[in-house]
């Protein structure tokens, strides 16, 4: 019986965040007062935009890595991709194909940087990789800044800053806007429906369900649990590290292009950077921890968080009267998920020791 | 030849390759037309103003807490007590002792329930430290909009309420320390002897408290905690005081930037400033567990030397701005050398 | 049996740690589906035999071994275990290598599991196979059978009994097909009396599969249960390889713990007699949950200006009593020093009542290896008593006063002749020897009633040794300070303490005077209570 009700305890511990966050947005939506369909409309918008970058964080927490805040390395790379595509004149689905071929070996190279420099620090992983996302940032914008223009060509004048070299804050990516969510047309009364999108991310959940049934699948969910009984058992710990980071960063990278030709514009220097703390934000939302994450609570996230992201400002509004308000309720939402979810993470991983201890301590009364 | 490799073995390559990068930066300047005597004035004014902020990482380095990401924490406390000051409209120094009145209690009480907190989460406090930072300071953003502060100085001059991004201190404790005792030789050579009097006692503090009973014993939590509760040591209290000192420090410290740079930045304003103090410290030398004052003072002189000289020289030489991003890679990949340096010593 | 080639014969097997000799000509065989049990106290040489067996890499690193080790007739160099296993070896640690998350199967076949080719292989490789989950279920289901014990494949590792645990480990070891010599480090300990009489019937049933066993254990009666022959090992040499049919218990555990006393007679000392003393300590009722040293019910009174030892094998709880009654792991009962009651669970009170402890664990608990000698030495006085502190200011603040802590750090290296450049020494570039005299230093300068020595010898040279033990006997008979000692070797107890406790099971077992005879010590080690059995 008891174990039951511990059962049922469990569960609701685990659903508490999105608990919340349903309640809260229920409180908010009339608040703010948007329609229907409105709502409905921006949320598939949303899910299309938002779901392939935040599926890209399963892998490394299925392989022990815990939140791959290394994902901006290929959210960088994507945009890279989507610089010189831009630049090319490579227009329509063809432009988005090509910016993936550009971006992809970018990310493999970074990914297995990151890889590499996270095995020098296990057990600290997240706040590695958060670093290093800063630390290649600076190089990012050394390149993008400095080097494009003058050692890499550029030709179109109107992504160079007036100077002559270096790109412009904002890039307009017209030639692919919208081009992959219509290449499947589809309108359901007044809402469209982004289908090859869709297809698209479908394809990848069921490429994360497969991939949890391969060898290597097994092998990271092995190191994932634990690394010395892995190394024991003959799986090479670092090299699966490593794959497990660069599958990440390849999949962030066409996460980030499928985002941003949903946007439509590209802002150079601050579009990754928000990527990585959004998908982060939304996947934990979407009642993952750092160390357990399913498909479900990728979408379940996805779906709350921005929820709350385009009720919040209007529901500010509305209550206080101060748009702004809500503007920073968001902000302070985003960043206090993350940190509550790493307190209960933390939390949870000593007491668990506590428990292990307990367990060795035999029939000491 | 043994004397060199031992110094360089001391003093370890990034910070040789930083100073000498430095010294190449101050040779080079008076051939680009860029002054001297003003580029070592601006750094001895930013080190003066960034000190005591690097100074707050010590206390936690040292009873292994790790590195104070947290510091906007201690930063929104010193605000909150800038804000207070000048709303009760005392000006000159009087005004600037009221701030750090308002700003020390406040900080403490913050510190300790941050303290508490991370004691809860052992092993894991500069993630979590990070992203408590980042939420009090989205936090406190909806607060500056809904205290009822009143001064028109300092709320927005159309809704009414709400307080400004940046507020000016002038006309209350502008230069409330530097302009006490300061050395001006000729047109362009300025030291503001009284901030660094003021870094210098908290300095010296710092550096006592080290050297009482309480203070070694803190120092011994961070070597090695189970040390320290073998001989009677309670672990969690200390990790606490470090945590209200470091936060602590974190308020006086923004107070005496404030007063130098002449504005207060609230709302995203303390949002990174912990990245360019933790840089600091580790480019003085200090790791993730262990940090002296010499690494505070090197570290503060080396980073702030590079931040003031890079834009002047490198922009002359190259004739682009290239200073934010070189900020951007040696503040991070010196952080980034010191979190994948540890693990190797480990082993 | 005379005409088959055994499947393991290790000949004139030896090794050296760093000039210190764990093994000397060890030499065996054991036969194709024959069942050896290995016996011997902690530290005999077991754990080192079974490295070298397995070309642990440890063994490379510290200078490889001596003699020869033949698989088959077939001399062979194994570089690391994955070379063992492709002989045909398995082994069975004490602790457990299994993954909680994963059940039975996932476990059983953890890095060997059947796959099923696909068209993704061709681009990314061998990794990329699917998992042939039915195959798996069967493999796993197949060797479980073989152990003829009853366990579902799809039960989670987490979810399982302790028992559970261990025969899911040693179905691993089955499952590689090629196993043919199955290693199993102490496998009952953890195990209740009736799981560990399933284990017995199950390695019998593999013998008879023709797999040979070699069985680790310290519970005798299993090993003449289950064994054909048995290896007592002793101080590194095989000292007994008899047929377990001719022998009993009490014979065994005399082999295990006897040794020509005439020696260390020499260095024994005299003991007085201090029975009349009086009760300086009381322990009652004391339990301690220290971790793989449980102590359950301890009670025991230590008299005034004695040294009073405890032994017994490793993991019985002989080392939980002094970490338990210093606050370190969370323990209750009672504990009164001359008739006050101790506060239990607070290291501070129990310095502060005159007591003083040096740890088993030297670089885990007992120094501050980034720090000097000097800070080491001084600091818990320091702390407990304000030794070492000019108070300034009216005593508002308590200045540590280095130049106190220098003199007094010197005079330590003097009198205990610790190795080092000077007081500021760090503590981490010391060795273990001088590291051990840095630990007493820091117990004597709390100058205590009541010292709690914990494993003293552990991993140092004999010169150090002899030195460290010396200076304890001269503390005890100069300053009449009560000693307590915990030591997992006998003969050291034995020549220092005035009493021993023997411990097993988290309860004392029986108290002996040193001059008892050896074997007495060997039975209360294993369990074998007098008077009660």
């Amino acid at each position: 019986m008891s174990d039951k009700k511990d059962k049922l305890m469990n569960f609701l511990a685990d659903c508490a965040v999105p608990i919340i966050f349903i309640g809260l947005s229920a409180a908010a939506i009339p608040l703010s007062g948007f329609s229907a369909t409105y709502l409905v409309q921006e949320m598939l918008s949303r899910l299309a935009r938002n779901s392939f970058l935040v599926l890209s964080l399963l892998i490394p927490i299925i392989a022990g890595m815990g939140l791959n805040f290394g994902m901006v390395l290929g959210a960088m790379a994507g945009q890279i991709g989507l610089i010189l595509v831009t630049d090319w004149a490579v227009v329509g689905w063809q432009g988005i194909l090509l910016a993936s071929i550009v971006g992809m070996p970018i990310a493999v190279v970074l990914g297995y940087i990151c890889g590499a420099v996270l095995n020098r620090a296990k057990g600290r992983e997240m706040v590695t990789s958060y670093i290093l996302g800063f630390f290649i940032n600076g190089i990012y914008q050394l390149i993008v800044l400095y080097c494009m223009g003058n050692i890499i060509p550029i030709s179109n004048p109107q992504l160079v800053l007036s100077r002559g070299y270096g790109i412009r804050n904002a890039i307009n990516l017209m030639g692919i806007r919208h081009t992959l969510d219509n290449l499947i047309p589809l309108k359901i009364g007044t809402i469209d429906v982004p289908v090859a999108t869709f297809i698209l991310i479908a394809i990848f959940c069921l490429f994360i369900v497969w991939f949890r049934r391969t060898k290597l699948g097994q092998d990271m969910r092995a190191l994932g649990q634990d690394m010395a009984v892995a190394d024991a058992a003959g799986i090479p710990v670092e090299r699966t590290r490593i794959i497990a980071i660069i599958i990440s960063t390849v999949l962030a990278c066409f996460g980030q292009i499928i985002f941003l030709q949903n946007i439509g514009t590209m802002n150079t220097y601050n579009s990754h950077d928000q990527a990585g703390m959004f998908a982060i934000a939304a996947i934990l939302i979407g009642g993952a921890s750092v160390s357990r994450a399913t498909i479900a609570n990728v979408f379940v996230g996805v779906i709350l968080f921005h929820l709350m992201f385009v009720v919040s400002p209007m529901a500010g509004k509305q209550l206080i009267g101060h748009a702004q308000l809500g503007e920073y309720f968001r902000v302070f939402v985003s960043y206090g998920i993350i940190a509550l979810a790493l307190v209960i993470h933390a939390w949870k991983r000593s007491r668990d020791k506590i428990e292990a201890r307990k367990n060795l301590r035999g029939d000491a009364k | 030849m043994e004397k060199i490799n031992k110094f360089i073995e001391n003093a370890g390559w990034p910070r040789i390759i930083i100073g000498l990068f430095l010294l190449a930066l101050f040779a080079a300047a008076p051939f680009v037309g860029v002054r001297l005597d003003t580029s070592i004035s601006d750094t001895l004014v930013r080190v003066g103003m960034n000190g005591i902020l690097v100074l707050a990482m010590v206390p936690m380095v040292q009873s292994g807490c790790g590195l104070n990401f947290g510091l906007p924490l201690g930063i929104i406390a010193g605000l909150l007590g800038a804000m207070t000051s000048l709303e009760i409209g005392i000006q000159g120094s009087i005004g600037f002792v009221i701030a750090i009145a308002i700003a020390v209690p406040i900080a403490a009480v913050l510190g300790w329930l941050y303290g508490q907190l991370l004691n809860k989460v052992k092993g894991d406090e500069m993630m979590i430290a990070t992203y408590v930072g980042f939420s009090s300071v989205a936090l406190m953003c909806i607060a500056w909009l809904m205290l009822p502060y009143t001064n028109p100085t300092m709320i927005w001059g159309y809704g009414g309420s709400g307080l400004r991004t940046t507020i000016s201190v002038e006309g209350y404790w502008l230069n409330a320390l530097s302009k006490y005792i300061y050395i001006q030789i000729g047109e362009f050579l300025y030291i503001p002897v009284g901030m660094f009097l003021f870094f210098g006692l908290v300095t010296f503090l710092v550096w006592a408290f080290f050297r009482t009973k309480t203070g070694t014993a803190m120092t011994a939590v961070g070597s090695n905690p189970e040390f320290a509760r073998a001989s009677g040591i309670d672990v969690d209290k200390m990790r606490t005081v470090s945590v209200v000192m470091s936060t602590v420090l974190g308020a006086v410290g923004i107070l005496v930037y404030e007063q130098s740079f002449g504005f207060c930045q609230l709302y995203m304003g303390p949002f990174y400033m912990a990245f360019p103090a933790v840089a600091a410290i580790l480019l003085g030398g200090a790791s993730v567990n262990k940090a002296t004052i010499v690494n505070v003072v090197v570290g503060t002189f080396l980073f702030q030397g590079i931040l003031t000289m890079t834009p002047s020289v490198i922009n002359s030489i190259m004739q682009t701005d290239m200073s934010e991003v070189i900020r951007i890679i040696v503040s991070n990949g010196m952080i980034l050398y010191a979190l994948t340096r540890k693990v190797k010593v480990k082993r | 049996m005379s005409a088959e080639v055994p499947i393991l014969r290790m000949e004139n097997i030896g090794k050296e740690f760093f000039g210190n000799r764990v093994l000397q000509s060890v030499t065996f065989s054991v036969m194709p589906g024959q069942i050896v049990g290995l016996v011997g106290e902690n530290g005999a040489g077991k754990s080192t035999l079974m490295n070298i067996l397995f070309g642990m890499p440890v063994i490379q690193q510290t200078g490889g071994y001596e003699g020869k080790v033949f698989i088959d007739g077939e001399e062979v160099h194994f570089q690391d275990p994955v070379d063992a296993l492709d002989k045909g070896i398995g082994m069975v640690h004490q602790e457990f290598s299994l993954i909680p998350g994963f059940t039975a199967t996932e476990n059983i076949l953890l890095n060997r599991e059947s796959t099923k080719y696909n068209p993704v292989v061709e681009i990314f490789g061998d990794r990329f196979e699917t998992l042939n989950r039915p195959e798996m279920k069967t493999r796993a289901e197949n060797a479980i059978k073989r152990l003829g014990v009853d366990i579902s494949s799809e039960t989670l590792i987490s979810e399982m009994p302790v028992g559970h645990k261990q025969f899911t480990e040693i179905a691993r070891e089955i499952d590689r097909s090629k196993t043919r010599l199955l290693v199993l480090d102490e496998p009952t300990a953890v195990l209740a009396e009736t799981e560990a009489a399933v284990l017995i019937s199950a390695l019998k049933k593999l013998a008879a599969n023709g797999i040979a066993i070699i069985f680790i254990s310290h519970r005798l009666q299993e090993i003449i249960d289950l064994c054909d022959k048995l290896i007592v090992l002793r101080d590194g040499r095989v000292i007994k390889e008899e047929d377990t049919k001719r022998t009993n218990v009490r014979q065994i555990a005399a082999w295990m713990v006897n040794r020509d006393t005439e020696n260390t007679k020499e260095d024994e000392r005299k003991h007085t007699d201090k029975s009349q003393n009086d009760t300086i300590m009381r322990i009652e009722h004391l339990w301690v949950d220290m971790p793989g040293e449980t102590v359950r019910d301890v009670t025991i009174d230590v008299r005034e200006g004695e040294i009073l030892g405890f032994g017994g094998l490793a993991g019985q709880g002989k080392i939980g009593i002094s970490n338990g009654i210093m606050g370190l792991y969370a323990s209750g009962g009672k504990v009164f020093l001359r008739g006050k009651e101790i506060k239990l669970n607070d290291p501070d009170a129990s310095l502060r009542e005159g007591m003083a402890f040096v740890s088993e664990d030297r670089r885990g608990v007992g120094l501050l290896l980034d720090e000097g000698i000097d800070w080491n030495i001084a600091f818990t006085a320091m702390q407990v008593q304000d030794k070492f502190i000019k108070k300034l200011m009216g005593g508002l603040v308590k200045w540590r006063d280095d130049k106190a802590i220098d003199e007094c750090t010197r005079e330590y290296i003097k009198s205990l002749e610790i190795r080092c450049t000077g007081p500021k020494q760090r503590a981490i570039e010391l060795s273990g020897g001088n590291q051990q005299k840095v630990c007493l230093a820091k117990a004597f300068a709390v100058d205590p009633d009541v010292l709690f020595v914990s494993e003293p010898t552990r991993g140092i040279d004999v010169g150090a040794k002899k030195l460290v033990l010396d200076t304890l006997r001269r503390t005890n008979e100069e300053k009449g300070t009560t000693i307590i000692m915990t030591s997992s070797e006998l003969e050291e107890l034995r020549s220092v303490c005035d009493r021993i406790a023997i411990v097993n099971e988290g309860r004392i077992s029986g108290i002996l005077p040193a001059d008892a005879p050896a074997e007495e010590f060997g039975m209360l080690m294993l369990g074998h209570v007098k008077g009660a059995a």
